[in-house]
């Protein structure tokens, strides 16, 4: 271990520690709009972390991730509109119904590549998503509010903000190190192998669909537990869930983390959703002075500057976020 | 001669207009060392696609240790010891030189669904890899990352990850290209160690090698085989001959 791999160690440490202390500052400072923006950004995190797992250390780029968003939220939505609370029967619901559509789409995406992935789980998601739509029952267009937050027999109360926001980042440093755990595993060997030349991975005696075709559906449940969490926060379901620019952000999250690291998504997360806060208000702060008025119409345009930042990411800083950091020299 | 190891019988594939491989039969005997010239274009690399099970033969069949593999997809056909190496360097490059190999144990030592210990700590994967490293003599390359390594030490690589799938039969497409002379001669020295322990199908341009090494060779010309033999009468048949003399390069067979 040396001082430049520390540097990292550092950063996620305080990374991880800032989400830890969080509750104390906004109970202290009443700030609840800051602890219901970072529970967004931690659930929203998971789901970056989820697609990480196929896009970043798989080759799977997948355009249609949002959808198990959707579905998981939609299970929970529809399991308590239908009178059914319990949390031991939702959740468990979720994920298994979000891996069972992660295996169809999968089985029939993964013998695409490239481009042709891309689009095939894109065209999956938005089918779903126009399902939801269709959903008359369940609010079609205009979603559905969910009465109750789930109920786990009084062990958890998720309407306190504070323990929800705890299970929202157990759950996320859970994710990530199953995350950790499974691409240093044997399964991650031959997943990272199958990213890396597929081909050779098959010539040496790899049968790599079934594999791929595993991680595709641990990615898609690990994501309908975040669409879970995203239904309970919002106590509210609709097909906007799954939109596919949803589909986009958790790609840019993941991206502008950092791809090859197991804590890349989350920075990302945190990173994207808080220029998306903070821009628009920096915008207007710093113009005011010097253009006055202008300043806080461009603020309502403050996606002209995150663009060009994400644009620079991509550009000149293929590691992300977590790549600028600097690291150990290997060899 | 002892049983063949691999039948090929007529093997044949087209590319749009043009015969790749034309009705090819062929016997690799257990334990020889066969090696497959012949001038570029002649179908060698597409004769190896389908004994690997990357290329779908048109007609013709292939048996493997008495297993009819036609059929078998790439990764069953290495499962039954049937190891290929790339013409073209084919490798994980931004992984060590440690974990490509590791990788190629790994493929032969039962199931990858194990989620989660770290693979890099399990000795039954490690071992081997270093033993198939130390074979071709890499061992102190080991935890260099692939891509930073020289073309040389890639085709070395090449080898050890065949050989770390414990074949039986190693076919390898042309593992001089590209090779300076002192790395030629490094790799001829393997390729005879490799001989007494291995089947080998070696598909090679350098006649010296080539010579130095085939218990038989085959000729293949516009994907026909025109001549099957000992290195002395592939040397001295006239159709051969022909076939180099109309490439203008028959006196490779002489200084072979």
């Amino acid at each position: 271990m040396n001082a430049h791999l520390i540097a990292r160690n550092v950063f996620v440490a305080a990374l991880v520690a800032f989400l830890l202390a969080l509750p104390l500052y906004t109970g202290l400072s009443g700030n609840n709009f800051l602890l219901t923006l970072f529970t967004r950004i931690v659930i929203l995190a998971m789901a970056a972390t989820s697609l990480n797992l196929i896009m970043g250390f798989g080759g799977m780029v997948s355009f249609g991730h949002a959808a198990y968003l959707g579905i998981g939220g939609y299970v929970v939505g529809i399991l308590a509109y239908e009178g059914v609370y319990s949390g031991f029967l939702q959740w468990p619901l979720a994920i298994v119904i979000s891996a069972l559509f992660a295996l169809v789409i999968g089985v029939l995406s993964l013998r695409t590549r490239g481009v042709y992935f891309i689009m095939i789980t894109l065209a999956f998601a938005q089918m779903i998503y126009y399902v939801g739509v269709s959903l008359n029952r369940y609010g079609a267009d205009d979603g559905l509010t969910i009465q109750h937050r789930s109920q786990f027999a009084g062990l958890l109360d998720l309407s306190n903000r504070i323990v929800f926001y705890y299970l929202c980042l157990a759950l996320l440093l859970g994710t990530i190190y199953l995350v950790w755990r499974l691409i240093n595993s044997r399964f991650g060997m031959v997943i990272q192998g199958a990213r890396s030349n597929d081909r050779r991975m098959r010539s040496i005696g790899f049968p790599t669909f079934r594999y791929r075709l595993a991680c595709f559906v641990i990615a898609g449940a690990m994501c309908g537990l975040a669409g879970v969490l995203l239904a309970n926060f919002n106590s509210f379901i609709s097909p906007a869930m799954m939109h596919w620019t949803r589909s986009g952000d958790l790609i840019v999250m993941a991206v502008l983390g950092g791809m090859g690291s197991v804590f890349g998504p989350a920075i990302g997360a945190v990173a994207l959703l808080v220029l998306e806060e903070t821009l628009p208000l920096a915008i207007g702060r710093l113009g005011y002075p010097l253009v006055g008025d202008v300043a806080l119409r461009a603020a309502e345009y403050w996606q002209i500057v995150l663009g060009p930042l994400l644009l620079a990411v991509v550009l000149f800083a293929r590691g992300g976020i977590y790549g600028l950091l600097p690291r150990g020299r290997r060899d | 001669m002892t049983e063949a190891l691999l039948e090929i019988q007529g093997l044949t594939k087209h590319f749009g207009g043009v015969t790749a491989c034309d009705d090819i039969t062929l016997d690799i005997a257990d334990g020889e060392l066969h090696a497959v010239i012949g001038p570029n274009g002649a179908g060698k690399t597409t004769l190896i696609g389908q004994l690997a099970g990357e290329i779908a033969p048109e007609m013709g069949g292939i048996r493997f240790a008495g297993v009819n593999i036609t059929n078998l997809p790439a990764w069953r056909r290495s499962r039954l010891g049937l190891a290929r190496s790339f013409q073209i360097t084919s490798l994980f490059p931004e992984f060590s030189v440690l974990d490509n190999v590791a990788l190629a144990v790994q493929a032969h030592a039962g199931h990858s669904f194990r989620f989660w210990r770290d693979a890099r700590s399990v000795p039954e994967l490690r071992e081997p890899a270093c033993a198939a490293l130390a074979r071709v003599g890499m061992t102190g390359k080991a935890d260099s990352i692939v891509s930073r390594l020289s073309h040389g030490e890639h085709r070395q690589i090449e080898i050890a990850m065949a050989l770390a799938t414990r074949p039986r039969l190693l076919l390898l497409d042309e593992p001089m290209a590209g090779l300076g002379p002192e790395e030629s001669a490094r790799m001829l020295t393997l390729l005879r160690e490799l001989k007494r322990q291995y089947t080998i199908m070696l598909i090679e341009h350098d006649m010296e090698a080539v010579f130095a090494l085939a218990d038989r060779i085959s000729v293949l010309v516009y994907g026909r085989v025109i001549a099957t033999g000992a290195p002395e009468a592939i040397r001295a048949n006239a159709q051969v001959r022909q076939a180099y003399l109309g490439e203008g390069d028959a006196a490779v067979l002489d200084h072979g």
